[in-house]
Parts: structure tokens; C-alpha cells; sequence
């Protein structure tokens, strides 16, 4: 669930200028004045001055272009150099996250720290449970001597005043795979041999200072080439807009777009694999399997966990067969993913059939810049509408309650599959803990055959890259 | 009395800046608000064209039109009529 806050306000607004200027023709000769038009002066600031704020919005309107503020060489290239640099560029960049070292507020480190509300009390149940005597009593109040501290927390839960408190780096704490870390100078960076691209540094800073590098430039650049976009909107969009498919599948005509699919009817094809290999390597001996169509869990296990890996199925992911469907349809067809995840910007670079990924915050964008409103759009034909199970891996449990249902559908031909007793278990949330949890399935510590694993803890309608959602009854209609 | 009419935009560009939030309006009202104010979803009120999409979500209230619109912001309101 999304908590509305500015930093998404602010990248919305960003990419829907870019989006604006890049119709009209004018991104290159509006693009330097947009810092100054987001951000005039009399309207106040969100950090110390005006133009501290302009300096961050230009790295901004950079991600939008696609470009990361690591790549930026000489600080004082304007930003229609920039504009310029995507509009001629023939394929999107190959790198997704960027850190804006100068918006990085350099979180502090301390873990907990004594507040002005220590009355310096006669019980110090702080000091005297402490296990490492770190805490002392100095000018009547509690001091921590961070030497010693080791975190545990103790003194905080003593406390009677809760005034104690556990100062977090939220992009650290956020990460699970200790990708995000201290630099030199104090800023935050990225280590791209750690990183899953899991999305949830982005969605944890409060200051909006790691940033995903847009391809919506490329996308639209295809569209206005006359190329032939495809739409491929992933399970997860149920909820995201208001109106349904034929709304959306609407705007994408109206975009420019030459067609719509429903992703969830890769899903069925993912389905038939993933049981069927269940089966396989069950009857093989193999003791476990774990899904494999959350591109940031099997990053996870490439770079974190190689012992789980044997144990990951092959099956591709429902975005894969719905992209090769497309493909094996019409050759020509170019695919754009659309869903509510940054790691699939990286499958999609590695896979053949994908050539792009939009995000429904880019989408959300990219209606706000055209004016359009989903309800006065025609609605277009969709497809046979995706069975339940499909659309449900969108959801955590979807996968593992899809698998189940085509076992069963199989046991009446396969006895193999019959005879199969599935034991599925979920891991909903790549967490440092969860990580650990996965090693432990690895060792075969833990009990189960199926493993379903999501990097977002609701599954991918939890995604880094979404919306928010529309209340399922929104208020009554004053129409 | 009249109840105070609330009705929050649920078009497009307010649902893009946010406005899915304020739909959780009913459950945030004070007891002594609740009985005198109607909550309804209302179609794009169209504050958000000649590009003034930065100061979405949008409501109305009583027929005022609130940019920038918060939960809190909108009680703050309802509180001074």
C-alpha cells in the first residue's frame, strides 16, 4: 500500500513535463527550464534553498530522459544535451537505477539515539540492561557510547519514556541483499554486482535520491518512428487505473499503439510448464522446486544463493511467453511490457523477446501529458478475458495457487501427477531475513516441494513502480 | 442543515498525483463530521486542463474546487464551515 508522499508527486510531475515537451517537440528547448518551472521562487522549497532544488530536479528530469547522474561527466552540460543525447539514441540504456548523490541526505549511521525526552530518570532500567555497558549517565541524561553499542535495542524497549529511538537508514534497511551502502563521501551508492534491482531502495527514500532510469523516451520515439508497439499489460494492472482493460487497451489506440495483451495469458502458458516441470523433477527425485517469474528473486539467487539455484524452474515467466506469442504473431511487432516492477527492465534486457518496459507510473504519466481521462476513452477489443489462476499471479500465493490447479486438472490424464502430493510454500518479501530463510530451503532444512517466491511482499501488486490503488468501490457517483 | 457535499475527483490525472488516498476520506472523519457530510466520487471536474495537472488531486467541496488536495487538508476545511 502506497503511502502518499512527495517524492512520488514530484517524479509524477517530472516525467509527465518530459512526456508534455517530448509531444510538442520541445524537449530539447524546454528541457533546461524545467528545473526553474518546477521549482519557482516565492513557492518555497523542499530542501535548504530554491536552487539546491532545481539541481536535483535537473537529475530528475535526466532519469526521465533515461540517463543516470553517474554517467554525467561535466556538471555544467545543460540539460538539452541531455534531451538530445535520448532522442537520438537507438535503443533504451542498459543500466535501471541511478543514485542522486547530491538529493542522498546521507542518512546517519547511529542506530539508536537518546532523545530530548530522557527526564534522566532515578530507575535507568537503560543503563542497567544494557549488555555492553554502553549506556551511560552523563549531565542527567542517558548518553550512548557507540563504541560499545552493538544495536541491540534493549534500551529503547526499557525506556518508560520511549525515549529512546532507532534512527534507520531507510534505503539499508529497505535493501536485502546489502546492495546500498556508504561511500566515501558520505553518500549512499549502488554495488551493481549486489543489487537484484528489487525496486525497494527507490520506494524507501525519503529524499527521492535513488531514481530508475526511464526508457519512456525510447518507447515513445518508436511510436511517433511509426514502429509497431505492442502492449503487454502485466496481471498486476487490475486495480491500478480506473477502468478496466477495455479502457486501457482503448488508450494504448489512441496512443499510437498496435495492439494490447493481456500478460496473464502468458500466465497460462506459464502454468502448463511450471506444473508439468514440478512434475518432472519431483519424479526425477529432485526434493524442491522454486518458481522463477519474479526476475528480482532469481537475481537473488544468481548473485546471493547459488545453492538454490539448481532447485529454480525453468518455466519462464508469463511477460516471456506473452512476448514470444506476440513475436511468433508478427515479427515485426515490438514489445512493451507494462507493469509495476523495475527488475523486469533487466529480464528484458535479457531476453530477445522483450524490447521494452514501461512502468504504470510512466503510463499514469503518459495519460496526465495527453489529457486523456480513462472514462472518456472508447474502450477497445480485448481479448477472451485470462482465467482467474492467471490473473492471480499478480497476487502472493497466485503462483503456487495456479500450480495446484493445473496439477489437478492434469491428474486426470497423468498419473504422475496424480500421485504427486504438493507441498507449497511461499516466500512473500525478499527480506535480509527472508534470504536467510531461502539458504535454509537450499539445505533442504525446511520443509516443502514447491516454492513460490515474490520480492514483494504482496506479490507483484506491491510492485516498486505502481500507482496506489483504486478503492475496489470507490465513493458512490455523483453522477 | 445541508450536509456538506465532498466530492473527490476520480479522473484520471488526480488518480496519477494521488488521489487514490483520499478515497479513504469517510474513515478519517471526526464523530462530529460524519453525519454532516456526503462523500461521492465525481467525474474529471476538469481543474487539472491548460496543463494544471501539478496541483491534482482535486476536490470539491460544496462546489469549491481544493487543489493539491490531503486528507488533512480537507478536514482542516470541513472544520472552519
Amino acid at each position: 500500500m502506497r503511502i502518499p508522499n512527495e517524492t512520488d508527486r514530484l517524479r509524477r510531475v517530472v516525467m509527465i513535463k518530459v512526456i508534455d515537451a517530448f509531444f510538442k517537440g520541445e524537449l530539447e528547448s524546454r528541457a533546461d527550464h524545467m528545473p526553474f518551472e518546477l521549482r519557482p521562487r516565492g513557492k518555497g522549497c523542499s530542501r535548504c534553498c530554491v536552487f539546491k532544488d532545481r539541481a536535483v530536479v535537473k537529475y530528475r528530469v535526466m532519469a526521465a530522459l533515461g540517463i543516470g547522474a553517474e554517467d554525467e561527466t561535466d556538471e555544467a552540460t545543460p540539460l538539452r544535451h541531455y534531451a538530445a543525447a535520448a532522442l537520438g539514441r537507438q535503443t533504451p540504456e542498459p543500466k535501471f537505477l541511478s543514485v542522486l548523490d547530491i538529493a542522498c541526505d546521507s542518512c546517519v549511521k547511529t542506530r539508536y539515539l537518546v532523545t530530548e525526552a530522557c527526564r534522566g530518570c532515578l530507575a535507568r532500567p537503560c543503563s542497567l540492561n544494557c549488555p555492553r555497558s554502553a549506556v551511560h549517565i552523563e549531565h542527567g541524561r542517558a548518553t550512548i557510547d557507540y563504541a560499545a553499542c552493538v544495536s541491540c535495542g534493549k534500551c529503547q524497549q526499557v525506556c518508560p519514556f520511549s525515549a529512546i529511538i532507532r534512527t534507520p537508514i531507510p534505503c539499508e534497511e529497505a535493501c536485502p541483499v546489502g546492495a546500498i551502502s556508504r561511500g566515501v563521501d558520505g553518500k549512499q551508492i549502488v554495488d551493481f554486482d549486489k543489487c537484484v534491482h528489487c525496486g525497494k531502495c527507490m520506494r524507501a527514500c525519503p529524499f527521492g535520491a535513488v531514481v530508475e532510469r526511464s526508457q519512456i523516451i525510447d518507447i515513445l520515439k518508436a511510436v511517433r518512428d511509426g514502429k509497431k508497439l505492442v502492449a503487454m499489460l502485466a496481471p498486476a494492472v487490475a486495480g491500478q487505473f480506473p477502468g478496466g482493460m477495455e479502457r486501457l487497451t482503448g488508450a494504448f489506440a489512441q496512443l499510437g499503439f498496435a495492439g494490447t495483451v493481456d500478460v496473464a495469458a502468458g500466465a497460462v502458458t506459464t502454468t502448463e510448464h511450471e506444473a508439468r516441470e514440478l512434475v518432472e523433477r519431483l519424479g526425477e527425485g529432485e526434493r524442491l522446486m522454486t518458481s522463477s517469474c519474479c526476475p528480482a528473486y532469481v537475481e537473488t539467487v544468481a548473485k546471493h544463493i547459488p545453492e538454490l539455484l539448481p532447485f529454480v524452474s525453468d518455466t519462464l515467466s508469463p511477460m516471456r511467453y506473452a512476448a514470444q506469442a506476440v513475436k511468433a504473431a508478427d515479427p515485426d511487432a515490438l514489445t512493451v511490457f507494462v507493469g509495476p516492477c523495475l527488475a523486469k527492465r533487466k529480464e528484458a534486457a535479457d531476453s530477445p523477446d522483450v524490447d521494452f518496459v514501461m512502468t504504470f507510473e510512466e503510463l499514469g504519466a503518459l495519460l496526465v501529458a495527453k489529457g486523456m481521462d480513462l472514462d472518456g476513452i472508447t474502450p477497445g477489443a480485448t481479448g477472451p478475458e485470462a482465467p482467474a489462476y492467471a490473473k492471480g499471479f499478480a497476487n502472493a500465493g497466485g503462483v503456487a495457487a495456479a500450480v495446484k490447479l493445473e496439477l489437478e486438472r492434469l491428474a486426470a490424464s497423468d498419473p504422475a501427477a496424480a500421485a504427486l502430493k504438493l507441498d507449497a510454500r511461499q516466500v512473500a518479501g525478499l527480506t535480509a531475513k527472508s534470504v536467510k530463510l531461502l539458504k535454509l530451503y537450499a539445505k533442504g532444512k525446511l520443509p516443502g516441494n514447491f516454492l513460490e517466491v515474490m520480492a514483494c511482499e504482496e506479490g507483484c501488486v506491491g510492485g516498486p513502480c505502481g500507482i496506489g490503488e483504486v478503492k475496489l468501490s470507490p465513493p458512490k457517483r455523483a453522477d | 442543515m445541508d450536509k456538506i457535499r465532498v466530492e473527490i475527483c476520480v479522473g484520471t490525472t488526480c488518480h496519477v498525483l494521488g488521489g487514490g488516498s483520499l478515497h479513504d476520506l469517510e474513515d478519517h472523519l471526526p464523530s462530529r463530521l460524519r453525519d454532516q457530510v456526503e462523500v461521492v466520487g465525481a467525474p474529471c471536474l476538469k481543474a487539472c486542463e491548460n496543463g494544471n495537472y501539478g496541483d491534482a488531486p482535486f476536490v470539491k467541496i460544496n462546489g469549491e474546487i481544493m487543489a493539491a488536495a490531503t486528507i488533512d487538508k480537507i478536514i482542516a476545511r470541513l472544520n472552519r464551515l
